[in-house]
């Protein structure tokens, strides 16, 4: 085991990290998902899911274990991913010190070839939307314990909110296309058999997130949701 | 045919480069690129000019020296294609044709259009030996390979070197040449002794060489005139995942 503690010290031992890493933020993801659509039970089924979030564990654990937990794997996963994703990305650019006067590229996807910028929107994104909904510092007039509220008032009385928050996921999406069967291809999971269906899952993966996350703030801006 | 070539022109390792508009008439469309160069070097010669250096041998897409990037795309982007087997019938009368070397830290320019692509040759030595009886011949089909391994770890062997791969990459990665090496030692019974070390060997190589890491994106298999699949790749990972996990030894 402690072997694994040497994958830093190659390019693919660092790409491993950020599939591993990415891949628990993709699953992550998609609970979030899940979890932003029962905005559609209303007031009560959004916020009794909230609080369960905070109690679950109880009374076997103290009050907010879990969600504590949860927060620390995710804040680990994005410090190794994104630091090995600053690490390679001057790797990978240092290998070509001089460029080409005139370059084309034959078959990669817009996804693939957008990936840190996906990456470093996703990051910024992610802090103002935890000032936003989490912390409330984003969200004037923000009441603690009452999502259903603020993700209302969010969406409804900043109109720019709902824009930025579709830009993000659509970044999300884009992001997801590529790094889910990449992350398959790096962990070398991906076969030639497995191709087509890893390549099949992510792309649903990135059309699916991007669908389900930009519904809240469409119909919340459509006024379909009050 | 008339062409118009904007030619990298660099006199040495050292000296700034720069492109050069050339003029080239009567090319037949038979000729091959690097036919279509000779003629512009002939021109150049007997304008009592430097010629343009460019690497060559087989001339046949076996020896995978003739590669450069054509319109920004190496070896021309024709599928399974190499520079030498690419034909001006494939251009137009008037075309304006780009030609650059490889780009890449691990390939510096020695001059013009040629690249050192010794640090290929320094991964391929880290791999070290096989282990394998000496002695007399052993009998044919004494060591049975099943018939799949044995195809693929030919597709893998198929790789001439040329450093496309490479070139293609918007990361300059070595990845590809680098697991068509692996993956066809490691597909065959003689090729299991040593195979942990070879791959950490082989990866520490290539990563200290100076190319870039690799994001999946795919260019390399796409450029490669010898069609090695991205599935090797996802091998190489395998291999050496496992090798580091393990805690393999990388000398042997
Ligand atoms: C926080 C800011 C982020 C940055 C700067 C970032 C950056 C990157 C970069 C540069 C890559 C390419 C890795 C490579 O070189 O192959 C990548 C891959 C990936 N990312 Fe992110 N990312 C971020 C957030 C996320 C999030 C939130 C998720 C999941 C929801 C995610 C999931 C993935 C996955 C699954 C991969 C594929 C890993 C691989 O190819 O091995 N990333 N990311
Ligand atoms: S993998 Fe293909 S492109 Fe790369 S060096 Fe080998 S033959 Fe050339
Ligand atoms: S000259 Fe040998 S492959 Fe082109």
């Amino acid at each position: 085991m402690a072997a694994a503690l040497t994958l830093n010290q190659s390019t693919i031992g660092k790409k491993a990290i950020m599939a591993v890493t990415g891949i628990v933020l993709y699953g992550f993801v998609i609970v979030h998902m899940i979890g932003n659509l029962k905005i559609f039970e209303g007031p009560e089924g959004f916020n009794a899911y909230s609080h369960f979030l905070r109690v679950v564990g109880e009374p076997a654990l103290p009050a907010g274990t879990i969600l504590w937990v949860i927060r620390i794997v995710l804040l680990l996963s994005v410090i190794l991913h994104v630091t090995a994703a600053i690490q390679l990305t001057r790797i990978d650019n240092a290998g070509r010190p001089i460029a080409y006067k005139k370059v084309k590229r034959k078959q990669a996807s817009f996804a693939s070839l957008t990936l840190r910028w996906g990456g470093v929107t996703i990051f910024f994104f992610v802090i103002y939307h935890l000032l936003h909904f989490t912390v409330g510092t984003a969200l004037p007039g923000f009441i603690e314990g009452d999502p259903y509220h603020n993700v209302i008032t969010g969406f409804s009385s900043q109109v720019w909110a709902a824009p930025v928050y579709i830009v993000a996921v659509a970044a999300l999406g884009t992001h997801l296309y590529h790094g889910v069967w990449s992350a398959m291809q790096t962990l070398g999971i991906n076969t030639r058999r497995t191709e087509k269906l890893f390549r099949g899952i992510a792309v649903l993966s990135g059309v699916g997130l991007f669908a389900g996350f930009a519904t809240v703030p469409i119909v919340v801006l459509l006024g379909i949701l009050k | 045919m008339k062409i118009t070539i904007n030619v990298w022109r660099q006199k040495g390792a050292q000296a700034s480069g720069r492109l050069v508009k050339y003029q080239v008439d009567h090319v037949s469309p038979d000729m091959s690129f690097l036919e279509m160069l000779d003629i512009l070097n002939q021109q150049l010669i007997s304008k009592n000019e430097e010629p343009v250096a460019f690497d060559h041998d087989c001339r046949e897409g076996i020896c995978g020296s003739c590669g450069v990037m054509i319109n920004g795309l190496a070896h021309g982007g024709q599928l399974a294609t190499t520079t030498c087997q690419l034909h001006m019938r494939s251009f137009k009368d008037g075309d304006e044709i780009t030609v650059e070397p490889w780009r890449a830290k691990a390939f510096p320019v020695i001059k013009d259009l040629v690249v050192d692509r010794g640090a290929f040759d320094k991964i391929i030595q880290s791999g070290g030996y096989i282990s394998a009886g000496t002695g007399s011949a052993p009998d044919a089909n004494s060591t049975p390979i099943a018939k799949e391994n044995a195809d693929l770890s030919f597709d893998a062997a198929q790789c001439i070197g040329c450093g496309a791969c490479v070139a293609a990459c918007p990361n300059a990665s070595a990845m590809l040449f680098t697991s068509a090496k692996i993956a066809h030692l490691g597909l065959l019974p003689q090729g299991q002794p040593e195979r942990k070390s070879r791959v950490l060997n082989m990866v520490a190589t290539m990563d200290a060489a100076g190319f870039g890491g690799c994001t999946n994106i795919g260019e390399c298999s796409a450029a490669c005139p010898k069609e090695i699949g991205l599935h090797f790749i996802g091998r190489l990972n395998r291999d050496l995942l496992s090798a580091t996990i393990a805690g393999g030894s990388s000398v042997d």
